[in-house]
């Protein structure tokens, strides 16, 4: 283990700036959103720095710690706030304060027209410093510093436009969403505690092997929980949609590059706990699976671009969390797939963002069309990226899928089948959906107004997307040559950096099998949507149709099962409270009220009464210390 | 042959350098100009603290029993406190060089002419600068002094400039009059003790001595009379000072009646040095004592903690009211003397420091709510104050969350440290009632937050004044101390751990 005393900064100083911003108010207007893209980038310097050192160390030296102060000390229950930088942790800070300052650029210019832009700065600073927190503390108490300063930077975003009372329903909805994920951490946390006495990444890995299967299947359940709720899985998925209420590069960064990426985190991270309890794998993989076939579904009916992204997304962190469901092999899949979708998705965001901005804030594809003529760039950036997630080789996302895949089926028994033909499904439906956006977008016949005068963003927008583009292109094959990901990650996620030795089925296979699904996918797309684009969404439609328009019913779920349930109880619990309980209350209350003001009467304001007391005081004093030594 | 004593001038420069800085204020009140007074005084006070608070860091970490003929003792706890005092004493200058809040001329009748007179001629009454000096020189002597002269010595010199300086009050001075004059008299009448209580003392053991006392202590293990009686009257003195019940009488009149700025300095300085003598009486003294008064202290806590918390609820007056606070606080602080242990003596001394800061800036608030008459405490005047001015409003309400314990401010973590050594020690009743009184004083504490944000204001409320550059300076170091201390405790936690020694 290596101490530095540089991993402060990444945090420290979004931090810092964003608060500047926050309290200098109006008169950081003008350079705010300077200040806030310098400094992320100096994070990004940091990190790249950092990570040129670490490579030149080896083994057990190329994690960094920094102790920074005694955070928490009662009894034996000692918390150090410290921070840990290893193999795992710098492909988080490189991802987020990478594509953080790309996305700080682009919003330059795209929140140019917008007159709160220095507090979208300081917010979008506020969500560096958080999420680097939560990447870099080396216990899961420091973690959970970082997962509420996430969320409650999401909140803020995602209702940046508040005056519209839907986003601020967006932004409350996330945020209750994230709750119930957040109630999961802490109990984990609690468990943790409880089962080890500490609460450190190192001391609870220490203490896994020693534990009861019983208490690990808890604290298991309960990561899962928080990561389902972080990263929007089932059955905590619902408020991702909405939340694309935000603004587009809000959207890019922590609505698919970083932040719902969390939960794949804390499960990698947690990875001791999770090999040690197959009972929570088998949840991990079953969330996992769900969620991939759930988004790919949703995002297939969705009309509106960003929120057929966000399905996607949804989507694409399901095959994050099955890969972390398949035990060692599969975390470093997981986390290689997470880097590419951390390029890929965010440039498609932002794509969508640029196609947006030249179509006055128009989000409706039945409304798009053609658009490719008029923005080149950004056809082509999104274009490159719609290759990397339908998996097309040699793009980022044909590695990183395929790798997940093919562990799935080699997970061996009717398992691998089960889970392996749910990703492959995955692949299908997603080459089905990603490429009903490109076509509905970019091809096939302009369907707009003549009112909208779409025209290639400027370059302060276009200059990220190519950035992110290159790397949807090149990652996957970086990140796969001589298995660098997984051999880099090894030590972190226990893994032997071998291949498992029993193949259910070939890897030319997999990767043959997978194109062919993706090819009849593409195909069917472009056949249905070619040409004869209706502007309105057509009414007469199956009832799959219209169920998967609803999202599969998840808010219709949520409403019955849980909200009407959930006022009711309220309601009795309000009743409750003010009869029953305000009424002890209120006796209580009463009786110190009235002994308060006869104790007001002794309290005369004469001296000779004051000096009474005393002296009964005195006289008191000196007969009960008489009676006890008697 | 008769050898001359030998005095550690070095270990006791932090007192006299205090004493010469307010000697040097009283010539400067004697050959300076009117006008420049306050302005010289101010920097004469300021200086002063910092030189011996540098001073006092220079020699913190050294022990010894014998810097003044075996009368005074530097140890952990003794710089700990006097380090606290000199900070809050530095803070609490800075709210009195707001010299609004004193009279233009003490010895003037209240509403006479000669008043009126003093006032348009913009007279100043500077003296409280040297005798907040002298005052602290005292505060300073009292918590190190190892034998009953000094103690009594450094009582009366803390007392003395208090008594006059409760009496400075520029607006409503027939309260401020009379809460000088009441505090003087009840005063006297608890030092009268406090002598007593000393010559018991010297009758059991014959010694003035602390060591000496607990020497005859545990040589005889009988019980004496003298010794009992001299431990109650000693106490008396000190509980009078802490604020504690039954002796607690003249502290909602004094505080209410008192300049604000003074009111926070007493409220914060002598307490806490009063605080610092009684834990090390009874800690070095008393300690083989304590099946003989244990009971007594034990029931003067749980009385201080409930009448506090239970008599604050009904005050409508904010300064009444943050008197009671401070007595319930008393309280508490009487569960550490009771743990005898290192925990408690770490608890104890954080909960002075964070509880100082705490209620030196409640005060400072204080005095930036006024009208046109001045201060305004009624409570009832206060309501809505967090629509007209949030920030003085929240910074208030940070506080009295603070007082009330609640985590994330330094009075959560005071509290908790302090119940800990308590309750470690075995000393669960105390505890318990110090937990619920903590619920009951809560509720007063709320009460004021909602008044201030939740209720309309009202046609006659107050305006909030801009404070000088000082009073904000000293508010601001108040509300982050409390605000550090309660998310990072153990940046003092650790320092209050180390210094948690009594040498005996």
């Amino acid at each position: 283990m290596t101490t530095s005393s540089n991993l402060v900064y990444l945090i420290a100083l979004p931090l810092f700036s964003s608060a500047i911003l926050l309290l200098l108010g109006r008169i950081a207007d003008k350079w705010g959103h300077i200040v806030a893209t310098l400094v992320s980038a100096s994070t990004f310097v940091i990190a790249a720095l950092e990570f040129v050192s670490m490579r030149q160390r080896t083994g057990d030296a190329r994690a960094v710690h920094q102790d920074l102060f005694t955070w928490i000390s009662v009894g034996t229950f000692n918390v150090h706030a410290s921070l840990l930088l290893d193999q795992l942790s710098i492909c988080f800070v490189l991802l987020i304060s990478g594509v953080g300052t790309l996305i700080h650029i682009y919003s330059i210019a795209y929140m140019s027209h917008d007159h709160d832009r220095r507090r979208f700065f300081a917010f979008l600073n506020l969500f560096v410093a958080a999420m680097l927190l939560l990447v870099l503390g080396d216990s899961y108490l420091n973690l959970y510093v970082g997962w509420e300063g996430v969320g409650l930077a999401s909140y803020l975003l995602i209702g940046f436009w508040n005056q519209k009372p839907a986003y601020a329903v967006a932004a409350k909805k996330a945020f209750v969403a994230n709750r119930i994920g957040d109630v999961g951490l802490s109990l984990a946390i609690m468990i943790a505690f409880a089962q080890f006495g500490t609460v450190s990444f190192t001391g609870v890995a220490a203490g896994v092997p020693h534990a009861s299967p019983a208490a690990l299947t808890a604290l298991g359940a309960m990561l899962l929980l928080a990561a389902a709720g972080k990263s929007a899985q089932f059955p905590l998925q619902s408020w991702l949609g909405d939340a694309m209420a935000g603004p587009t590069p809000v959207s890019a960064l922590i609505h698919a590059a970083t932040m719902v990426t969390a939960g794949v985190y804390l499960i990698t991270r947690s990875n001791f706990v999770f090999d040690a309890s197959p009972t929570a794998q088998t949840m991990v993989l079953i969330v996992g699976g769900i969620t991939l076939l759930f988004g790919a579904l949703v995002g297939t009916a969705k009309d509106d671009i960003k929120k057929a992204l966000a399905a996607s997304t949804m989507s694409q962190i399901g095959y994050m969390i099955l890969a972390t469901g398949l035990g060692p092999v599969g975390y470093a899949f997981a986390i290689m797939h997470l880097l590419t979708h951390g390029f890929f998705k965010a440039g498609m965001f932002l794509g969508a963002g640029s196609v947006m901005h030249g179509m006055n804030d128009e989000v409706n594809m039945r409304r798009y069309g053609a658009i490719g003529k008029v923005m080149p760039i950004t056809a082509v950036t999104f274009g490159l990226g719609y290759l990397a997630i339908i998996g097309v080789p040699p793009f980022a996302g044909f590695y990183s899928k395929d790798k997940i895949i093919e562990t799935a089926f080699n997970a061996g028994g009717t398992k691998g089948i089960l889970v392996g033909g749910a990703a492959l499904l995955g692949a299908a439906i997603t080459a089905f959906y990603m490429t009903r956006v490109i076509v509905l977008t970019f091809t096939g016949t302009k369907r707009w107004d003549d009112e909208a005068h779409p025209h290639e963003s400027p370059s302060l927008m276009w200059i990220p997307m190519v950035v992110l583009a290159i790397g949807s292109v090149a990652s996957g094959f970086l990140f796969n040559s001589g298995h660098a990901l997984v051999n880099w990650l090894a030590p972190v996620v226990n893994a032997s950096g071998e291949h498992d030795a029993k193949e259910f089925l070939a890897p030319l296979t997999v990767s043959l099998l997978a194109l062919g699904v993706v090819a009849i996918g593409v195909a069917i797309a472009i056949l249905k949507y070619r040409s004869n684009v209706a502007v309105e969404a057509p009414e007469d439609v199956s009832i799959l149709t219209k169920i998967v328009r609803r999202d599969l019913l998840q808010d219709d779920f949520n409403d019955r099962v849980l909200v009407r349930p959930g006022q009711a109880l309220t309601r009795f619990f309000v009743a409750m409270d003010n009869n029953f309980i305000d009424g002890i209350v209120r006796g209580v209350g009463g009786v110190i009220a009235v002994s308060s003001t006869n104790l007001r009467k002794i309290q005369n304001g004469y001296v000779r009464s004051y000096a009474l007391i005393m002296v009964i005081g005195v006289l008191a004093l000196i007969a009960t210390i008489w009676m006890v030594t008697l | 042959m008769l050898t001359a004593p030998q005095i550690s001038y070095s270990l006791l420069a932090p007192i006299l350098i205090v004493l010469g800085g307010a000697l040097l204020g009283v010539l400067v009140e004697a050959v300076m100009k009117k006008g420049s007074r306050a302005a010289i005084q101010t920097a004469i006070a300021i200086g002063t603290l910092v030189l011996s608070f540098a001073y006092l860091i220079r020699i913190h970490g050294q022990s010894s029993k014998t810097a003044a003929v075996d009368s005074v003792a530097i140890d952990g706890v003794g710089i700990f406190i006097q380090g606290t005092i000199l900070v809050l004493s530095l803070i609490a200058v800075l709210y009195i060089a707001d010299t609004d809040n004193f009279t233009a001329q003490a010895s003037a009748v209240p509403g006479s002419e000669e008043e009126r007179a003093a006032v348009v001629a913009g007279k100043q009454q500077t003296e409280v600068f040297p005798l907040t000096l002298f005052a602290v020189s005292g505060m300073l002597l009292f918590p190190i002094a190892t034998d009953l002269i000094t103690l009594f010595v450094a009582l009366e010199v803390l007392s003395l400039p208090l008594y006059l300086m409760a009496g400075l009050s520029r607006r409503r001075r027939l309260l401020s009059q009379e809460a000088a004059l009441k505090y003087f008299l009840l005063g006297a009448f608890s030092s009268a003790f406090f002598l007593f209580g000393a010559a018991f003392l010297y009758g059991y053991s014959g010694s003035i001595t602390l060591d000496g006392i607990a020497t005859a202590i545990s040589a005889n293990s009988a019980n004496d009379v003298f010794l009992l009686i001299g431990i109650v009257f000693l106490s008396v003195g000190l509980l009078f000072k802490i604020g504690a019940v039954p002796f607690h009488s003249w502290t909602p009149d004094v505080y209410q009646g008192a300049p604000t700025p003074i009111t926070g300095f007493m409220a914060a300085c002598t307490k806490i040095a009063a605080m610092g003598a009684t834990l090390r009486i009874f800690y070095v003294a008393f300690g083989q004592a304590e099946w003989q008064w244990k009971p007594i202290i034990l029931t003067i806590a749980i009385l201080t903690m409930v009448v506090g918390g239970i008599a604050a609820i009904a005050q409508r007056d904010v300064k009444r009211m943050l008197a009671f606070s401070s007595i319930a606080h008393a309280g508490f602080l009487l569960a550490a003397v009771l743990a005898l242990n290192t925990d408690g003596l770490k608890g104890a001394l954080f909960y002075l420091a964070t509880y100082g800061f705490t209620t030196l800036g409640a005060f400072g608030i204080i005095t930036l709510v006024r009208d046109s008459s001045g201060e305004v405490t009624d409570l009832n005047r206060w309501v809505g104050l967090g629509k007209k001015s949030p920030l003085v409003a929240s910074i208030f309400t940070l506080f009295l969350l603070s007082f009330a314990g609640i985590p994330l401010t330094s009075g959560f973590i005071a509290k908790f440290s302090l119940f800990t050594g308590a309750y470690e020690s075995g000393n669960t009743v105390v505890v318990v009632v110090g937990v619920l009184t903590s619920a009951i004083t809560a509720f007063f504490y709320l009460r004021v937050v909602v008044m201030l944000f939740f209720t309309d204001p009202k046609s006659d409320s107050v305006s909030v004044v801009i404070p000088s550059i000082m009073t904000r300076a000293a508010i601001a170091i108040c509300a982050i101390v409390t605000i550090v201390l309660g998310v990072a405790p153990s940046l003092l936690l650790n320092t209050a751990q180390t210094f948690a020694t009594f040498i005996r």
